[in-house]
């Protein structure tokens, strides 16, 4: 028994370095298709972990988490086109943007005592209200949005980020390890467990010297700088981005369907939830495809139901008990 | 001087006054009893003394330091640590991460904190359970790990609301023991609002009665037993 | 511009409100009663739309005479979805009920998407383009029935809540959960009976909304965030205070349509909800708490 308890470690960075092994050799196995599904799950396994620090650790439902996204992507975007300021230095502009506007929302919101679903709704507001406001600012493209230069084939350009999807696959493999770790460190530190004691309850946590306020505007300014680092790189990735697709509502639950599947709170959730959602909707859309039919909506209407039965069956995610099956300990985190 | 002052403390709720101007202090390294039939205003002096909620007047004073309508998180940092009559552990953490939150008070680090949260645990007979979910906890355990947490985050003064109500009476035993050398140990002030009289009786060096909110007795235990007021609130109201 | 241009948009944004109005009253219901937040609300009134145009292409009749059948159909939609579904979540955490009605609008867009594609549908009504006139005043025909069939409804919906047993048990329910449960009123019944009676609030004004306008799949979100807008403005589980705030966003909506350009009529209403939320969150005609 003992022996088994110490080794749970070791077999828990062993799976970690065989599933990273896997996903650096990937590129230069997959075709392009099944690298572009890649890419887009290993976004969503980023900005899942992103919004899983505000819900998942410190329990603040943010339902227009796509506010930073979009932020991110507007940001970095603009100071491209309009100043000629490459990502490196852009998307750290953009994060402390998203970050200031996570606080302020936070501030308003906490300052004020609003939780619960009231929270939800502001997030959701702010969102739209964005989303609308962007659509009438024409230095920003209108409701057409904006365009990057597309670069042709075969070009590779770091310092601009520019180039195909093997560069933004590694780029958001990158990002993806290191949310990982920082969402790790986080979690482990006093930070996290304040945040857990937060999420857990409100009133017993302030009763231990907990500062309510303060955690939970940090919380909002991690997450919302964490969020717009994935807007800012699928605006290079994508060349073109619109306020309707940045700030939508749909956007803002797409990013919170990897963690509610995967595990909310956990830190492997949010990676497998996406990875999970990510094949299982191509490979309907695929299915569906071989089949002749063309059914837009179909994977959405699939991600739908299995989010309803997720919640309904397995409330604390996939993670939990998987972890539990491979033997990685039942709160492995 | 006192460790705690309170002064003139008041609280109503849409027109009942569940606290009605009480005044009283509680010396530094002692144990007192704050006792009174249901709905007297005990935990609403605990929630108006630890920062829960504000007073409408009065004043509570910590070590000689204004606390009156302070946070729940300031006064705890003041040095109040408490524990809630309807207990609230963190279901979902463990019983070691529950202390831990309330050991990092006192520390930033971690491993320190959870060095201290485990002696907070063995000192509570709550070792054994320290890698479960607090929501696996009987309602007995509950009281004990409310009573770990407030601990460990080091308070001056530790205010307990009905810890040993639903114990057996060995475990109150226990439990008063634990009271008891922690007292003497570290000298922690102690103000406990318990019904189990067994309890007050053996820990409490001086007991104050609260009924509709006022102060209507106060003095060594003895005293306030044969003190006519205190009978006939008790017998006039209902006895717990 | 003259006053009649603006009396004639406030008069067109009080008859749209009371449509509107009538469509948050469901909310408002169904989180007075059974403190559940129905985030799948304008996914329900899409689908009501989506049927009201259906009924009305296949049988050729004014949607208005589709009003009480679709009541009754989203009645039942309504009665099975929280008996068999939310229900089993009263006692879970918020955000999983949340989540949950999330997840059903989901199937709910996406369903009416590929069975009905991508495309806006509407009706035509042969007074689609008539109006009364009171002076250099136009009342629009389709808005004016529209919104005193809305008030009927509702009127109808204060009165089952005033007057029936029914409806006063289940108002004992919404004041008092365990005094309820306690002198066995069956919950589970009366609270799938509440959320019905909010769906079919839905369900009537989903029959008058295809008059004003053309429904696509993609409709609900924001059906659902202006029901929320005016439930919030109005006071959360304030019956008559969702039909005020109704008529107040309504009116607002379209002067800003007027004032400002008609697509950003719609921040107008999540500015308000802002500054509601985070200056009166009972509402502005709620009780303070
Ligand atoms: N938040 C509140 N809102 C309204 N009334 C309250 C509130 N808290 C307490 N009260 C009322 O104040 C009075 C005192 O309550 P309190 O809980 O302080 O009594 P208590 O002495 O702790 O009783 P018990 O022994 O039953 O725990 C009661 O009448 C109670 O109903
Ligand atoms: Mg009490």
């Amino acid at each position: 028994m003992n022996s088994l308890v110490s080794a749970l470690p070791g077999r828990r960075r062993a799976g970690l370095i065989l599933a990273l092994g896997l996903l650096l050799a990937a590129p230069w196995v997959a075709g392009p298709y099944l690298l572009s599904v890649l890419v887009l799950a290993l976004y969503y396994a980023y900005v899942g972990q992103a919004w899983n620090v505000m819900m998942g650790f410190a329990g603040q439902l943010s339902l227009g988490h796509a506010l930073y996204v979009g932020l991110g992507a507007y940001v970095s975007a603009t100071l491209y086109l309009h100043a000629g300021l490459g990502p490196w230095a852009g998307v750290p502009i953009a994060a402390a943007v998203s970050a200031a506007a996570g606080a302020v929302i936070g501030f308003l919101a906490f300052r004020f005592g609003i939780g619960g679903v009231y929270f939800a709704l502001l997030t959701i507001a702010f969102a739209e209200f964005t989303r609308i406001g962007f659509e009438h600012v024409d230095w920003l493209g209108g409701a057409g949005g904006l365009f990057l230069p597309v670069v042709e084939r075969g070009h590779l350009d770091i310092v601009d980020l520019r180039g195909g999807p093997r560069l933004f696959y590694y780029v958001l493999l990158a990002l993806t390890v290191a949310a990982l770790w920082l969402c790790h460190r986080l979690r482990t530190s006093r930070i996290g467990y304040y945040w857990l004691a937060i999420r857990e309850d409100p009133e017993a946590a302030q009763a231990l010297g907990i500062d309510l306020f303060r955690y939970r505007v940090l919380a909002a300014a991690i997450s919302a700088a964490m969020a717009s680092v994935a807007g800012s790189v699928a605006a290079f990735y994508y060349n073109s981005l619109t306020p309707a697709d940045s700030f939508g509502s749909a956007k803002s639950i797409e990013i919170i369907l990897g963690p509610l599947v995967g595990g909310l709170g956990t830190l492997i959730g949010p990676i497998l939830g996406a990875f999970v959602l990510t094949g299982l909707g191509e490979a309907l859309r695929a299915l569906l495809d071989v089949t002749g039919h063309q059914v837009p909506g179909a994977t959405q209407l699939f991600y739908g139901l299995v989010l309803l039965l997720v919640i309904k069956y397995l409330p604390g995610g996939i993670w939990p008990g998987l972890a539990r099956h491979l033997g990685l300990g039942n709160r492995v985190g | 001087m006192a460790l705690l002052e309170v002064a003139g403390l008041t609280k109503s709720f849409r027109g009942l006054k569940a606290v009605a101007g009480a005044s009283f202090t509680v010396e530094a390294g002692a144990i007192v009893g704050l006792i009174g039939p249901n709905g007297a205003g005990k935990t609403t002096c605990f929630n108006l003394i630890a920062g829960a909620i504000r007073p409408d007047a009065g004043t509570v004073t910590l070590d000689g330091r204004p606390i009156t309508g302070f946070s729940a998180d300031r006064a705890c940092r003041a040095g109040i640590g408490r524990t809630f009559q309807v207990v609230k552990p963190f279901v979902q953490l463990s019983v070691l991460d529950n202390v831990t939150v309330g050991a990092l008070r006192a520390t930033r680090d971690v491993a320190t904190a959870q060095r201290a949260a485990r002696q907070v645990l063995e000192l509570l007979h709550l070792d054994h359970k320290a890698g479960q979910l607090a929501g696996t906890l009987t309602l007995p355990e509950r009281k004990r790990l409310e009573v770990a947490r407030a601990l460990a985050t080091g308070p001056k003064l530790l205010l307990l609301d009905e810890v040993m109500a639903g114990l057996r009476p060995t475990e109150i035993d226990e439990m008063v023991a634990v009271f008891r050398t922690l007292n003497r140990e570290t000298g922690l002030t102690i103000l406990l609002v318990e019904h189990v009289m067994r309890a007050v009786m053996a820990l409490a060096g001086k007991i104050i009665v609260l009924h509709h909110g006022r102060i209507i007795a106060e003095g060594g235990p003895d005293q306030v037993v044969r003190d006519p007021a205190v009978l006939e609130c008790y017998l006039g109201g209902a006895p717990a | 511009m003259s006053w009649d241009v603006y009396a004639n948009v406030v008069i067109g944004g009080i008859l749209t409100g009371l449509v509107y109005g009538l469509m948050a009253l469901g909310l408002s219901v169904i989180f007075g009663v059974v403190r559940v937040v129905n985030f799948a609300h304008g996914e329900m009134m899409m689908v009501a739309m989506y049927l009201a145009v259906l009924g009305c292409g296949t049988w050729g009749v004014d949607p208005l005479w589709l009003m009480l059948p679709l009541a009754a159909l989203m009645f039942v939609l309504g009665y099975a979805l929280q008996s068999l579904l939310v229900h089993p979540f009263m006692t879970r955490p918020d955000h999983a009920q949340f989540m949950l009605l999330v997840a059903v609008g989901m199937i709910l867009t996406n369903g009416a998407l590929i069975l009905f594609g991508p495309d806006a549908r509407g009706v035509q009504v042969d007074y689609a383009l008539d109006s009364f006139e009171f002076g250099p005043l136009l009342i629009d025909k389709v808005r004016l029935y529209a919104a005193l069939a809305a008030l009927a409804v509702a009127a109808a919906l204060f009165g089952f809540f005033r007057l029936s047993a029914t409806g006063k048990a289940i108002r004992a329910c919404a004041d008092n959960y365990r005094g309820a449960l306690v002198v066995g009123l069956d919950v589970r019944r009366l609270f799938a009976l509440t959320f019905g009676c909010g769906t079919a609030c839905v369900g009537a004004a989903g029959a008058m909304l295809v008059l004003l306008g053309d429904v696509t799949p993609s409709l609900g979100p924001a059906y659902t965030l202006l029901a929320f807008v005016i439930v919030i403005v109005g006071g959360l589980g304030s019956m008559a205070g969702a039909l005020v705030a109704g008529v107040l966003i309504g009116v607002s909506e379209a002067l800003a349509g007027l004032i400002l350009v008609p697509s950003m009529k719609s921040m107008v209403s999540f500015g308000l909800l802002i500054l509601v939320l985070l200056f009166r969150p009972q509402g502005l005609l709620g009780r303070s708490a």
